[in-house]
């Protein structure tokens, strides 16, 4: 969100807060959030099959905050699929 | 009264008094406010600071709520310099995985945006590739370093060596010249990394050649984001003082030479910065609270001045961790801890 908006940290964590539907608190509680990355398909850190990795899990970043990212639009591009 | 166990700025240990660490505290902040004209750190926040400070915990760490993000110059060289023998993917997908890390930053052993220029086309391949086996935001980066467009390394007049044959308007006009190289060489490199899908250009040690580079970068900034507005362009400093090295260039009507950080991130703002990395070199002279200090005084106006999120430098040297290859983690930690719940930063 400071990448892609200029958001300073307080917003950025309200932002991404309320889009996971998520207290800011539990932003930095990595027992949570990694439920939360996996129930909404956004990556995790140990790598395990059939779950989304590297840019799979930018191009659900890019939806659920609404917001773009390059190499996600670049890579749309590039392989020539609309995505809904 | 215990002796408190703390560090210098050259990072060997010290015992310091409480009065001596207050006293140590104090002239930090007056030393900086006097310098840069900004207010000095008020009572709280330097008995915040002596807090931290006096802890006897080997690390420290903010309190629930004040976490921020970080962000990372000379990224994928960090594991390279530690003799271990991967890859830049691979480099990236450690600091993803292993160490947490919340952006990434892929640069070239030759840290340089005129080095990088010529072989921008295997960059670009090999950052393609990187994006996608990660997802944490990645950057491009790499330094202005306006002094490799001086001969005998580039093409320019070498304004250092004419300065103290008295050749000053010769030394200007050489340094002019190679503001000209350098702009055309990050516009170029840029250009090319968003291309390839870089979610952000990073401009390394900003002002480390003193006022041309200040304004090589800012030019550079100002011709990217016209060129892609969406761009995210991270401008990191090299020092807290800009150097006057030419002494009369200027940006949009403000002269560089002189600039402090409350000062530089206005420009950087005009410019089209989207994240502001303020640097304060570190004094190994003094204690590593007098640097922290003097660091977070000079920072918390450039804050207060910005609306771009603003990520201080802390490493080896800067933003009061001591000048050594690995800082060690009791330096490392007091001074971030003070940065963010002091200096209310939005990343490191």
């Amino acid at each position: 969100m400071q990448m892609t908006r200029g958001m300073r940290i307080r917003e950025a964590k309200a932002y991404v807060a309320q889009k996971l539907s998520v207290s800011v608190q539990d932003l930095a509680d990595p027992v949570r959030m990694a439920e939360v990355r996996d129930d909404l398909d956004l990556g995790l850190v140990r790598s395990l099959p059939h779950r989304v990795k590297g840019i799979d899990a930018k191009f659900r970043i890019a939806e659920l905050l609404d917001i773009g990212i390059n190499c996600v639009n670049r890579f749309r591009d590039r392989v020539g699929k609309k995505f809904k | 009264m215990g002796k408190i166990l703390t560090r210098m700025g050259d990072g060997f240990l010290s015992e310091m008094t409480e009065g001596e660490l207050q006293k140590d505290i104090e002239e930090g902040t007056k030393d900086a406010a006097e310098r840069a004209g900004v207010p000095p750190l008020s009572a709280d926040e330097l008995k915040h600071l002596f807090d931290i400070y006096r802890s006897p915990a080997k690390f420290v760490s903010v309190e629930p709520g004040n976490e921020i993000v970080l962000s990372f110059d000379a990224g994928t060289l960090k594991l390279q310099r530690l003799g271990i023998n991967t890859g830049r993917i691979h480099n990236i997908q450690i600091m993803e995985r292993a160490m947490g890390a919340d952006t990434m930053e892929m640069g070239h052993i030759d840290y340089s945006y005129k080095a990088v220029k010529p072989i921008v086309g295997d960059e670009q391949q090999e950052f393609e590739q990187a994006l996608l086996v990660s997802t944490l935001p990645l950057f491009y980066g790499a330094m202005p370093n306006l002094a490799i467009y001086s001969q005998p390394d580039g093409p320019v007049a070498n304004s250092a060596e004419l300065l103290p044959l008295g050749k000053i308007a010769e030394s200007r006009a050489a340094q002019e010249e190679a503001v000209e190289l350098a702009v055309k060489d990050m516009v170029y490199v840029g250009s090319a990394m968003y291309e390839s899908g870089a979610d952000g250009i990073n401009f390394d040690t900003t002002g480390a050649a003193g006022d041309p580079d200040f304004l090589a970068t800012l030019r550079a900034t100002k011709t990217l984001k016209e060129k892609y507005p969406e761009m995210c362009i991270e401008l990191g400093m090299a020092g807290e003082f800009i150097l006057g090295m030419h002494g009369k260039l200027e940006f949009e009507g403000v002269r560089l030479a002189g600039l402090y950080p409350h000062e530089q991130v206005k420009l950087a703002q005009r410019a089209g910065v989207t994240i502001f990395g303020p640097t304060v070199n570190t004094n190994t002279s003094r204690s590593c609270a007098w640097n922290i200090a003097r660091a977070i005084t000079f920072i918390k106006p450039c804050v207060a001045n910005a609306t771009i999120p603003v990520h201080a430098n802390m490493g080896m040297g800067v933003g009061g961790a001591p000048v050594v290859d690995n800082p060690p983690t009791d330096a490392i930690s007091r001074a971030s801890k003070a940065m963010v719940e002091i200096g209310r930063l939005d990343g490191l």
